[in-house]
């Protein structure tokens, strides 16, 4: 095992954060999951480098970071596609690639996407709060301090065996396995717990039509634009549990998806749920990216679902 | 309330939880239900059963899809919603919170008291009369919801919320009172607060409230 080192951040980036596969079993104290938007790309990069597909990596948004490692490792770049060098060589996206110690990792130009993982054998080993490494920004906890990465911090790497050069290249994550991340992605959803809040023409509406995604897009949730959504009769319940997924309909009658960092809570009737297979295809929308929504039965949600959880 | 809905109900949230609706009202009697619910769940978990979250009037239940599919989950509740109707409801935990009423740092004890049409100490002796039951935690972490208010203190939430509300913080938001665990935005009225830290991550358990206990709060 080689010794014990950090990641040191040169450049943060625009809202680089750590975050590990998220916040189990404190929903019930109004502590929401947090984790990765987009958890395919982020349990790709940690099995590529040989971590457990919990293990704390970062969350990299729309312009990335400049990082050195202070010892030889592994990385794995997954998610939006952004031009990312060690040292002088180019890190192609979804593979495993050695770094040597000292090395810097650049990330350029972003092509396409919004959000990159970037998972380094061994993990980033913070110290946990409420079992878990992962940053909830509005919260002031998880991760480091609560907060996004800033130039100068130093990131403690857990343990990991000295990686062979010759035996790790190539290691390429199938094509297959990835989301089918495209323009205007259509989400599958499970309508409900309360679509009967809605006329048939407001479901009709929001099954039927493209919204956009607006500038308040975060990792709270996706406000979303396009035809309003008619409410049936009240606008509002009387708030009940709300999970990353759940689409929220205001008054305004404009949908809101919830994501990992979303309120555990909510006084607004929603009329679906994204499923979780397709959650990080939204994830890498951006403002003004187009999205439509496709109604599916429970039973095809839970087919998805299985085939998520094997990696398919 | 939408007519003609015949509780409870047990709603899909996406693949892998479900919302057991007991009414939509804010109501004492129906908030008991959901706690003794989520209590029966806790004594007796169904396979696959991965976390709940007990609100004013629905309890969430989150599972894995990999251990209980969907209709099995769906039987798995309703059936423990048929025992249920014969259990005894158990009574919550009784916490005192010690608070200082009208400080500095309080600034709408005055404005509730001119809502109110009544005297400041007579905010403070109406609100520290009744035992509260948290009727859940949420939005914000540690955000405990009290039920019990009585009438004559309730005063709309502010027009404009506060950037930022201290911890320990005690407020009046419509018929409902509550109480801040961490800084966070919010438009309660504030009309007191206690010194009793209401979350610390590094004790045993971290949030001093959970759903479904009783709470008085003691003027200092």
């Amino acid at each position: 095992m080689s010794n014990l080192a950090t990641l040191e951040v040169l450049d943060p980036g625009l809202l680089t954060t750590v975050q590990d596969a998220g916040r189990k079993g404190w929903a019930r104290y109004g502590v929401p999951p947090s984790g990765p938007l987009d958890e395919v790309a982020f349990s790709a990069a940690n099995a590529l480098v040989g971590n457990p597909s919990d293990a704390a990596a970062l969350e990299i948004t729309l312009t990335g970071p400049t990082l050195r490692v202070e010892r030889e490792c592994l990385i794995a770049v997954c998610g939006a596609t952004f031009d990312v060098w060690a040292g002088m060589l180019p890190v192609p996206l979804w593979h495993a690639v050695y770094v040597r110690a000292g090395r810097i990792i650049t990330f350029g130009t972003r092509l396409s996407g919004a959000r990159a993982y970037l998972a380094i054998s061994g993990g980033i080993a913070l110290p946990s709060f409420l079992g878990s490494q992962a940053t909830y920004l509005p919260g002031g906890f998880g991760g480091l301090d609560g907060r996004a990465l800033r130039a100068g911090d130093r990131l403690p790497l857990g343990a990991a065996p000295t990686p062979n050069p010759v035996q790790s290249a190539g290691r390429i994550w199938p094509v297959d396995r990835r989301p089918p991340y495209m323009l205007q992605p259509t989400l599958r959803v499970v309508l409900g717990p309360q679509d009967d809040y809605f006329t048939a023409e407001g479901v009709a509406t929001f099954l039927d039509s493209a919204y956009q995604l607006t500038s308040e897009a975060d990792r709270m949730g996706a406000r979303l634009q396009g035809l309003p959504i008619a409410h049936r009769g009240p606008t509002g319940i009387v708030s009940d549990g709300v999970v990353a997924g759940s689409v929220q309909v205001p008054p305004d009658g404009q949908p809101i998806v919830m994501l990992a960092d979303h309120q555990t809570t909510g006084g607004y009737p929603k009329i679906a749920t994204v499923i979780r297979a397709d959650l990080p295809l939204l994830a890498q929308c951006l403002p003004s990216d187009g999205v439509r929504f496709a109604a599916v039965t429970l039973a095809e949600a839970q087919r998805a679902f299985s085939n998520l959880c094997e990696g398919g | 309330m939408l007519p003609s809905v015949r509780y409870p109900r047990i709603l899909p949230v996406g693949e892998a939880a479900f919302t057991v609706e007991f009414g939509d009202a804010v109501d004492e009697a129906l908030n008991r239900r959901v706690h003794a619910f989520d209590a029966a769940l806790q004594a007796q978990p169904v396979p696959g059963l991965v976390e709940t979250v007990p609100t004013y009037r629905s309890l969430l239940v989150m599972y894995d899809p990999q251990v209980s599919r969907a209709e099995a989950m769906r039987v798995a509740l309703a059936d423990a919603l048929a025992v249920l109707a014969t259990a005894e409801l158990p009574l919550g935990r009784l916490v005192e919170i010690p608070v200082c009423y009208g400080g500095e740092a309080d600034p709408d004890l005055a404005d509730v008291a001119a809502h109110c049409g009544i005297t400041a100490q007579a905010v403070i002796e109406l609100h520290a009369q009744p035992v509260y039951t948290v009727a859940m935690l949420g939005f914000a972490p540690g955000f405990a919801y009290l039920l019990g208010l009585p009438e004559a203190l309730a005063t709309p939430r502010l027009a404009t919320p506060r950037l930022r509300v201290p911890p320990g913080s005690v407020g009046i938001a419509g018929a409902q009172t509550g109480v801040y665990a961490l800084a966070t935005p919010g438009g309660w009225r504030i009309i007191g607060r206690t010194d009793r830290v209401l979350f610390d991550p590094g004790r045993a358990e971290p949030f001093a409230l959970r759903a479904g206990d009783r709470v008085r709060f003691v003027p200092l």
